[in-house]
């Protein structure tokens, strides 16, 4: 019923665009763009905003926030969730959220330039009949629009530690580099054990086991410090070292759940680092962050030996700090 | 405005059903974007054709469409030029199945050159990857990367500079390697943790060592074996080791040969092997200290059959390099083997006609220190092999 209505309410504008009639978006969001299989061009055809500003989310589009988040260059990050009220989310224990088909992830990545925060990318995962996909889209100059960047876009920013960089914006196909599992676009950042139990609550109803476990990034420094480096390394290197996903063949699990120590990089060593082994012998020893090929790559911008490979023009100075101190932590064998 | 355009009429293309087409590409303003685009837009059974001349690009490429044939207009003649790359760890990516990649180069990539992860039935066919500065540390590790795929042809290709492996196969199987040269690599040519693998009719020369057959504990895929490697020229591997420390070719020495490493069943034979000071054929368990329980660190059924060979070890890489020199009469006899095996496998057969020795360490992980060197006591080659079901599928050679 309830989805009757925005239908009909979203053939109205349609036929006053048509008519070339300039009308304001409608704060609904519009279901039958997720779900067909076009792409779309501009980003204000899904609805998820009530602006064309992309600043004022429409009805239904939730935001959210992660416990340790995914470091992109220093960008602010604004995410959203977005599930038709004709379906329901699930919670799946500590793990990834189930979202229905038709549901939407939208995450925007912004720089503060003076007062204002610039929009760079709004980047959009779709949950479509036949699987998700993943689209970027760029944001204009006038910040006015943002459109579909299917080869990816760079930027120069300054990010919040005043570097000026060359942001990347990933091609679609990059997009899958992360969010490919065994073959398949996922989402990766709404797991539960990295949401407050709060947001789950309001949002599913209820708080899975296992919810809210990873710490809270600006915590830390007095979080225990193995969570803390391993969370971190969980949500910004997981989703790839595992297996089923880009570097599979490395033999590195850097997931939360992984308790093998030897999978996780201690007393590793390298099988196709090439130059990024930095010529350390094994991805951690213990003890001695110096030592360990996992801090040598985290703290490199250079292409071929950064870690992660995508999505950095800048070193996370915090995120090698709390590896670092992890390490630094461990008993020597 | 034209740009408008041609992505709104690929995006038609994308909703319309499937039929082949050719999507040509120019280099100029824009490669990166317009090339970029157009691997994405691809359709199963597309063409997408790099028109001759230098593309300047920043970024790496990725293919994930099925069926694509990415062709360019000669390995001299369409250059994907990754000089002034800013990001990713490899020139292209290919994810999908069925791709051919032909006739076009990809010059200084910052990380890898062309990579298949999870790539079946891909055809590399006159491809080249140089680093034309030549050898050095700061190059990229592989010049033509499959890994985890099944279904690889490599043909007259030509890799240089690769500061890990010109060619490098890793965890994959029913892969050829043939007509391809592989010059002033730290390895010419290897095949690591694999199965069902062809190496012939290389030329593999000026490298650290010229092809490896390794097999490496703590990888998703172990167990590596089943390769053959014949009729290969592999001369002239004298350039000093370059590779990074800690990568396990780092541990390659000067003027090795083919060098087998662990692995089950693997034939060398009918190769000419000249200048290779150190070893021209070398067998040896995996050197290092291990903690996986599955995996063998010997090998097992080797066989070294005919090849034509020079003297041998004339100025071999060893502590105490000398002193074996003078027990052996100036040169060490071109087979050696560490001495080391699995003792209820046959680890070694070796054609009577070919000398050879032996470094008999005393244990897996032993240092050369503990050499106590002598003849080479291995049986005689003995039943042929069947190589039925090795190598790439023949059907594979129609998109050559």
């Amino acid at each position: 019923m309830i989805r009757h209505v925005s239908i009909l309410a979203a053939a109205a504008v349609t036929l006053a665009i048509s008519a070339g009639v300039h009308a304001s978006p409608p704060p609904v969001v519009h279901d039958w763009v997720i779900q067909s299989d076009k792409i779309p061009k501009k980003l204000s055809e899904f609805g998820f905003f009530q602006d064309w500003r992309g600043r004022e989310p429409s009805m239904d589009v939730v935001p959210y926030r992660l416990n340790t988040p995914l470091f992109s260059d220093g960008a602010t990050k604004l995410r959203y969730v977005y599930v038709p009220d004709t379906a329901v989310a699930k919670a799946d224990g500590p793990g990834l959220l189930q979202l229905p088909v038709g549901s939407a992830l939208i995450k925007t990545f912004a720089f503060e330039e003076g007062d204002e925060l610039r929009y760079i990318e709004t980047r959009v995962l779709l949950h479509r009949a036949d699987g998700w996909v993943a689209l970027p889209y760029v944001w204009n100059e006038e910040q006015t629009e943002a459109t579909l960047a299917l080869a990816g876009a760079r930027r120069e920013v300054t990010t919040p530690y005043g570097e000026r960089i060359s942001y990347r914006v990933p091609n679609k196909n990059q997009c899958k580099e992360c969010h490919g599992l065994n073959g398949a676009v996922t989402p990766i950042g709404p797991k539960a054990r990295n949401m407050s139990a709060e947001w789950l609550r309001s949002f599913l109803g209820e708080v899975p086991k296992g919810a809210d476990t990873l710490p809270m990034w600006e915590d830390r420094e007095t979080a225990d410090p193995a969570a803390a480096a391993r969370a971190y390394l969980d949500v910004n290197c997981g989703h790839c070292h595992r297996q089923g996903a880009t570097a599979s063949n490395s033999g590195l699990d850097l997931r939360w759940e992984n308790d093998d120590p030897h999978a996780f990089g201690i007393n590793k060593r390298p099988v196709a680092a090439g130059r990024g082994s930095g010529g350390l012998m094994f991805d951690i020893v213990p003890g001695d962050p110096e030592a360990s090929i996992l801090v040598y790559r985290m703290a490199s911008d250079e292409p071929g030996v950064a870690m992660p490979e995508l999505g950095k023009g800048t070193v996370h100075e915090e995120g090698v700090d709390v590896v670092e101190r992890w390490i630094a932590g461990m008993p020597a064998r | 405005m034209i740009r408008t355009l041609m992505v709104a009429t690929a995006l038609a293309t994308l909703a319309s059903p499937a039929f082949a087409e050719t999507i040509t590409v120019a280099p100029g303003e824009d490669a990166q974007d317009r090339l970029q685009e157009a691997l994405i837009l691809a359709e199963p059974g597309d063409e997408i054709v790099l028109e001759a001349g230098r593309f300047e690009l920043t970024d790496g490429l990725s293919l994930d469409v099925d069926g694509v044939v990415l062709r360019g207009a000669g390995m001299n003649a369409s250059v994907l030029d990754f000089s002034a790359q800013r990001g990713a760890g490899e020139g292209l990516l290919v994810t999908s199945d069925n791709v051919t990649l032909r006739d076009f180069a990809v010059e200084n990539p910052q990380g890898d050159g062309i990579k298949s992860k999870g790539a079946d039935d891909i055809v590399y066919s006159g491809i080249r990857v140089p680093w034309t500065n030549g050898p050095a540390a700061t190059n990229g590790a592989y010049g033509i990367y499959p890994v985890e795929s099944t279904h690889i042809l490599i043909d007259g290709c030509e890799v240089s500079g690769a500061s890990d492996a010109g060619i490098y196969v890793g965890q994959s199987s029913r892969i050829t390697v043939r007509n391809s040269t592989a010059r002033s690599n730290v390895a010419g040519i290897e095949i690591e943790n694999s199965r069902k693998a062809i190496v012939e009719l290389n030329y593999v020369t000026q490298n650290t060592g010229g092809i490896l057959v390794f097999d490496l504990p703590g990888l998703p895929v172990k167990n590596g074996g089943e390769v053959l490697v014949r009729n290969n020229l592999v001369a002239n591997n004298t350039t000093a080791n370059f590779a990074p420390p800690g990568n396990i070719v780092a541990s390659v020495r000067r003027g090795t040969g083919i060098m087998v490493m662990a692995n089950d069943t693997v034939w060398v034979g009918q190769n000419m092997l000249y200048d290779n000071p150190t070893a021209p054929i070398m067998v040896i368990a995996y050197p290092l200290a291990f903690d996986d329980p599955e995996y063998n660190p010997y090998p097992r059924e080797i066989s070294v059959d005919w090849n034509i060979v020079d003297e041998g070890g004339t100025d071999p890489q060893f502590e105490g390099a000398a002193q074996l020199l003078a027990a052996f009469g100036g040169a060490l006899p071109p087979a050696m083997w560490d001495g080391l095996e699995d003792p209820e496998m046959t680890t070694l057969m070796v054609h009577p006609d070919l000398a050879g020795w032996s470094v008999n360490l005393p244990k897996q992980g032993a240092g050369i220190e503990a050499a106590r060197p002598g003849p080479l006591d291995a049986g005689a080659i003995g039943q042929p092999i069947s190589i039925e079901g090795w190598g790439a599928p023949e059907e594979m050679d129609a998109r050559l």
